[in-house]
């Protein structure tokens, strides 16, 4: 695992494509459509390649590396342009960077267009900070958030650096750090499926923590964390909530003009 | 399931005695505190992410140079230690291991075998062994005494009596001890400890320890410890057995100072431990006489080299990473399963990130497929690893090699495809089949969107826990769709 601290970022560009991931897709459209949001008010065109689907880490984490690389090399042709790829999850941002590349290692026709989309690779936060530039105006009341990185987002994008230099972009925001904050939530992906119990330990400590730290609500980049920890605590009948980034950003950047164009709201957070 | 049936229930049912030792709630608040400390002590002795980046790349490079050239280095090894009066053993496995010691033994009619702290020779269950060759088996590690005492194993490789606290150390010494009385004072019961294995010293014929590092050039055998319990097993007694795995092998004697000051910080948070013992061989002629007690040692000196499964993973170019390890358990420290469940869970002697990735050669797929999928890949062990063992990607390699059959090209590993589910092939390849035709995922995203209310209320695995996972009511392509957007 390796985690990008000298990666050379390209200029702003006027576009991008956004890979927006299956669980976002099926079940956070909100944080995808915040991040176009985003992106568009920053003069940047987002294109949404209808073929993509899923980047294929489920299979690839769970053994079963040859149904992985199928899907993944179905994505592979979907970004011609020379634009980066915006990807609002760090750990699909993560297996398209550094694991496509071993995943067709064997490969060396697809290893050259896996490597060659690797470099074009770019999870939100990284993005918006070193190469959108962005500069956020905040419009919120105060409050004060604590923010959960999953853990290839940390380790191998590094998005706690990036979030974290976001949100301080934003005076009435207060980011309080909880306990043990590197700590994996216990998602994992089929991990919280095939062992229940230690999973929802996990969860439980991260929550306990969360609450702990003063915040009124957490913030995070990656939709698998957030699902976990929303719906453990929907079914604790805690309406502590987790929100995704792009989501929190937004609705704390926009104006009331940009909130009334967008008019009713699709997307429910449990 | 108690702690004891907890511990002593096979790696197969790994499941279960997850979910028991999750429960416990004084177990976890327990392993949680250790591991936290330990955690702390460690950063304390890293205040230099840098340096310690190339510290583990130094070390990385050493243990891989070390295992490119193993076959010639063990033969190496073997020949200088021969001339220098050290004995050596080849074990293929366990069973070897045991037979090679207890036949030591019987030939000095011992009756009492001393040990250093050792986890090879829990690998192979020598204690075991030994007993029912009628040997006594004296652990002299403190946490190995206490774990020993109450009939459990080691919960941790470096810390073996972790899971236990002071109270229950307390009643157990006050029980077990005979004379001792009970205290809480922690000094005390080290000394009631203490007395107990000074004594053990003095009545064995045999004293048996690990290795940490053994060096080919100089066949120099390299044990590192804390409590000095290492130097008294390998010089009291007339007789010295040293067991280890057949990786632990450098070549120079200059590969051990980077190995050995990133094992005390990652293992203990200690710059240095309290002792590293070189031996070199067994005493010469002459050197034990009244005035030169300094020099005294073992009459005799055995190595016993065990490969038991060791030559499976050496075989695989990937997976010979795992022979990397130098067993500073720093993986497991920063583990959140192995905090929450501790060691005994695992069923296996090396618990945590590094059981996952080592028990499979030694034991086999069969009994220890769930191990790999312990982990929710955070990383955090490979991140602290200080020879840079890639963890989380070999414990995907294993994920699949327990599911499949071997790649062409590869020989399968002990239990290969054991965890073969005709259930799970077929989930997978439907799911390949949807996420490889964007047609096809489109109408299965539609309909879960509209049908969204049918969602199962009881999702397995996840609704344990946590409320069932709900479509959104328009998916994000459609959305975008509605918005004008054109690809
Ligand atoms: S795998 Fe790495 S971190 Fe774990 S015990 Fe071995 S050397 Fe230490």
């Amino acid at each position: 695992m390796s985690c990008d601290t000298n990666r050379h970022y390209p200029e702003k560009p006027p576009a991008v494509y956004l890979f927006g991931t299956c669980l976002i897709d099926l079940f956070c459209p909100e944080a995808g459509m915040d991040t176009v949001r985003l992106l568009e008010r920053e003069g940047i065109a987002v294109h949404f390649p209808a073929g993509q689907t899923c980047c294929g880490q489920p299979a690839y984490t769970s053994g079963f590396p040859d149904q992985a690389r199928a899907v993944a090399r179905s994505q592979l042709g979907l970004f011609p342009g020379p634009w980066p790829v915006v990807v609002p999850s760090g750990s699909c941002a993560g297996m398209m960077r550094h694991h496509y590349p071993k995943l067709f290692a064997g490969d060396p026709a697809q290893l050259a267009a896996a490597e060659a989309l690797a470099e074009r690779v770019f999870e939100l936060s990284e993005f918006l900070l070193h190469v959108a530039k962005i500069q956020l105006q905040d419009s919120g009341r105060p409050a004060t958030v604590a923010l959960h990185t999953s853990c290839s987002a940390r380790r191998e994008m590094g998005t706690h650096r990036h979030a974290r230099a976001l949100l301080d972009q934003l005076p009435d925001v207060k980011l309080v750090t909880q306990e043990h904050e590197p700590e994996c939530c216990g998602f994992g992906g089929t991990f919280s499926l095939k062992h229940p119990a230690i999973s929802s330990a996990m969860a439980g400590d991260k929550i306990g923590a969360l609450k702990e730290s003063g915040a009124e609500a957490f913030v995070s980049a990656d939709c698998g964390c957030m699902l976990n920890l929303n719906h453990t605590l929907q079914k604790r009948g805690d309406p502590f909530r987790g929100r995704h980034l792009a989501t929190f950003l937004w609705q704390r950047t926009a104006s009331v003009d940009e909130i009334d164009e967008i008019g009713k709201k699709t997307g429910e957070a449990p | 399931m108690n702690a004891r049936e907890r511990q002593s229930a096979p790696a197969a049912q790994f499941g279960q005695r997850a979910a028991a030792a999750v429960a416990d709630a004084h177990l976890r608040k327990s392993f949680r505190g250790a591991m936290d400390f330990l955690i702390a002590r460690r950063a304390a002795q890293f205040p230099d992410a840098g340096a310690l980046e190339r510290q583990r790349a130094l070390a990385e490079q050493i243990r891989q140079y070390s295992l490119a050239r193993l076959p010639d280095l063990l033969e190496q090894l073997e020949r200088k230690l021969t001339e220098n009066g050290i004995r050596v053993h080849w074990a293929e496995d366990a069973g070897e291991a045991n037979a090679i010691i207890v036949g030591i033994a019987r030939r000095h009619a011992a009756k009492r075998v001393v040990k250093g702290k050792s986890m090879v020779s829990e690998e192979v269950g020598l204690n075991h062994a030994l007993e029912a060759a009628g040997i006594e088996a004296l652990e002299s590690d403190m946490g190995e005494y206490i774990v020993q005492l109450d009939g459990e194993k080691p919960s941790h490789i470096i810390m073996p009596a972790i899971h236990k606290t002071k109270e229950q150390i307390a009643r157990l010494f006050a029980e077990k001890v005979p004379g001792a009385r009970y205290t809480e004072s922690v000094d005390e019961l080290i000394g009631i400890g203490r007395a107990v294995l000074r004594e053990k010293f003095m009545r064995a014929e045999i004293g048996l320890s690990g290795v940490n590092f053994a060096v080919a050039e100089t066949g120099t055998l390299c044990l590192v410890e804390n409590e000095g319990n290492g130097r008294m097993c390998t010089t009291v007694p007339e007789v010295h057995i040293a067991i280890t795995g057949i990786e632990k092998v450098v070549e120079k004697l200059e590969h051990v100072p980077p190995l050995f000051g990133l094992l005390t910080r990652s293992a203990t948070g200690q710059a240095t431990t309290t002792y590293l013992n070189l031996i070199s061989g067994p005493r010469k002629p002459g050197e034990k006489d009244g005035r030169n007690a300094e020099l005294d040692g073992p009459k005799e000196v055995h190595l016993v080299l065990v490969d038991n499964g060791r030559t499976q993973a050496y075989a695989d170019r990937q997976l010979r990473a795992t022979l990397q390890c130098i067993r500073c358990g720093a993986c497991m420290n920063h583990c959140p399963v192995y905090t929450r469940i501790g060691g005994h869970a695992y069923g296996t002697t090396y618990p945590g990130p590094i059981g996952e990735i080592v028990s499979p050669h030694l034991i086999g797929l069969a009994a220890t497929h769930a191990l790999p999928t312990a982990s929710t890949l955070c990383g955090a062990c490979g991140e602290v690893c200080p020879v840079k063992i890639p963890i989380p990607d070999l414990l995907i390699r294993l994920r699949g090699e327990a599911q499949h059959d071997a790649r062409p090209g590869h020989a399968p590993l002990v239990g290969q495809g054991a965890a073969r589910s005709a259930l799970m092939d077929f989930v997978w390849a439907g799911w390949a089949a949807l996420y490889t035709r964007p047609a096809l995922y489109r109408a299965f995203a539609w309909l879960a969107t509209r049908f969204r209310a049918l969602t199962p209320p009881v999702q397995p695995g996840w609704t344990a826990s946590r409320t069932p996972l709900k479509p959104a009511a328009r998916t994000l392509r459609e959305q975008l769709l509605e918005r004008g957007e054109r690809n």
